[in-house]
């Protein structure tokens, strides 16, 4: 998977969950400023990224500094890759 | 006693009939019901009832997802209802928030469609995994009134009463009590509740549901009927804004109605048996806290849902307490039995009845049962003069509440 293909599905993803406006899925967009997300709704973000992409990512320490879309793209791109090495 | 009085300035519903006020009294005024045959209930073993009064043309994309992902179908139709009222009272929006207007709205159980949800993945695998933040937010008990609060920006008191079907009756009337002790300014009362099998199913296991109308099911419900054979459940919501007479007075609010006087009391020798004598202390309370007597009250809106035994308790009950000549009409025969939602629905029509000197007879009423007919059961529209109304509501688990309304004369 490509990271063009991995950043369509996590926006596809957050933007049906949450009902997001796609105009504002870019990645400087913050979360809680921009795209009005709170912080039940990054409990729930974990659960849409884990159904997404087939992993488990709730323990993940580094989930606590996303700050922005931008930093989500980049989270979920190098857990992928970390798989992909380990397997 | 008394300390201040109380108006209602605003009303909103959501019933079988649609969302709105206008539509409800449309459909009550043209004898429509809203009984339907539901599916579902045909595929379930055990339920022999077919029918229910479902809320029609709801749009759950009005609410902004921020609020909306909190609630189950109930506190969608309380926050209708609720911006319904607070629209028609003319009210600014600094008079939300500061503290000076509460919340006081029930329903009789949460949304048991969330807690299936729940409970259908749960279940399966023992796994919580997929759980969202936000179901265990739609089934507290106090759903709907802290949806109402949430959405609307009210920060004064946020009151959940539960009574199964005396819920709104109730909450009107601790809301009527709150301001009129002064402890608010403003209140948003009344119930709601959503349909679940499990509801009709609940009736159906203690003979107390319809079920000989299943091919006909705008023939019932049959409140105070001959060939009544039940309840039918229903859902939607029904809301009052009560605020002080002299606030209302001071800004100009037109007011719709008085809130005379209330009463709940409870009947603790049976959970399922109504009983006519505690039914008619519970009226006797009202009237003694309105200050008037038995001849004062011009119609009676009955609870009557079409139970064999309920029908006959409440006819005696009034009866004795007021004797024949006060109209008396239920409106289950057109909404089916709303639940929590049933006192504010029915309070609404009732105070439109009083504006418009006109009662509502009792749909599906053809032939009157002996054992009700003692009492004047209104047939067919009648005009009248209504300067005083009482409202019943009596509820499983033996909680009876009655209300009274005054109609409003520049006085």
């Amino acid at each position: 998977m490509t990271n063009e293909e991995i950043i369509r599905i996590i926006n596809d993803s957050l933007i049906k969950e949450f009902e997001l406006d796609s105009k504002k899925m870019v990645p400087e967009a913050v979360l809680y400023d921009d795209l009005e997300l709170d912080s039940l709704d990054r409990v729930d973000m974990v659960i849409v990224l884990e159904n997404a992409f087939k992993f488990k990512i709730r323990e993940e320490k580094e989930i606590r500094d996303i700050r922005t879309l931008g930093d989500i793209h980049s989270f979920v791109i190098n857990k992928i890759r970390e798989i992909e090495r380990v397997s | 006693m008394q300390l201040k009085r109380v108006a209602v300035t605003g009303v909103g519903a959501v019933s079988p009939f649609g969302v709105g006020a206008d539509v409800l009294m449309e459909s009550l005024y043209r004898g429509a019901s809203g009984t339907v045959i539901v599916p579902e209930l045909k595929s379930i073993k055990g339920v022999r009832s077919h029918v229910a009064a479902l809320v029609q043309g709801v749009d759950p994309g009005v609410i902004p997802r921020k609020y909306r992902r909190s609630m189950s179908r109930m506190s969608i139709y309380a926050v209708l209802a609720c911006q319904e009222a607070l629209r028609q009272a003319g009210l600014s929006p600094e008079r939300l928030s500061g503290g000076n207007m509460g919340i006081c709205i029930g329903s009789t159980i949460d949304s048991i469609d969330t807690l299936q949800k729940f409970f259908e993945e749960y279940l399966a695998e023992k796994n919580m995994e997929q759980m969202r933040s936000t179901i265990f937010f739609q089934i507290m008990n106090h759903s709907c009134a802290f949806n109402v609060s949430q959405t609307l920006g009210i920060e004064g008191r946020v009151i959940a009463p539960s009574a199964a079907c005396s819920t709104g009756c109730q909450a009107v009337g601790l809301g009527y009590e709150m301001i009129a002790f002064g402890k608010q300014e403003f209140m948003l009362c009344g119930g709601a509740d959503e349909f679940h099998p499990l509801s009709t199913a609940s009736f159906d296991i203690i003979n107390a549901a319809s079920t000989g109308y299943n091919d006909r099911p705008h023939k019932t419900p049959r409140p105070f009927d001959r060939d009544r054979d039940g309840i039918v459940c229903a859902e939607g919501s029904g809301i009052l804004l009560l605020e002080s007479m002299e606030t209302a007075r001071e800004r100009g609010a037109v007011i719709l109605a008085e809130v005379a006087g209330f009463a709940t009391n409870s009947y603790p020798e049976n959970i399922a048996d109504p009983s006519a004598s505690s039914m008619q202390s519970c009226m006797r309370m009202a009237l003694s806290d309105a200050g008037i007597g038995s001849p004062d009250i011009d119609y009676i809106n009955a609870h009557a849902t079409a139970t064999i035994q309920g029908d006959i308790e409440e006819s005696r009950a009034i009866l004795e307490t007021f004797g024949e000549k006060v109209p008396v009409s239920s409106l289950k025969g057109h909404l089916g039995h709303t639940m929590a939602a049933s006192g504010g629905l029915e309070l609404i029509a009732t105070i439109n009845m009083m504006k418009r000197n006109c009662i509502i007879p009792t749909l599906n009423l053809d032939n009157p049962d002996e054992l009700c007919k003692k009492i004047n059961l209104t047939l067919e529209l009648e005009t009248r003069e209504i300067r005083y109304a009482l409202k019943n509501n009596f509820a499983l688990g033996g909680v009876n509440s009655s209300l009274i309304l005054r109609r409003y004369e520049n006085d």
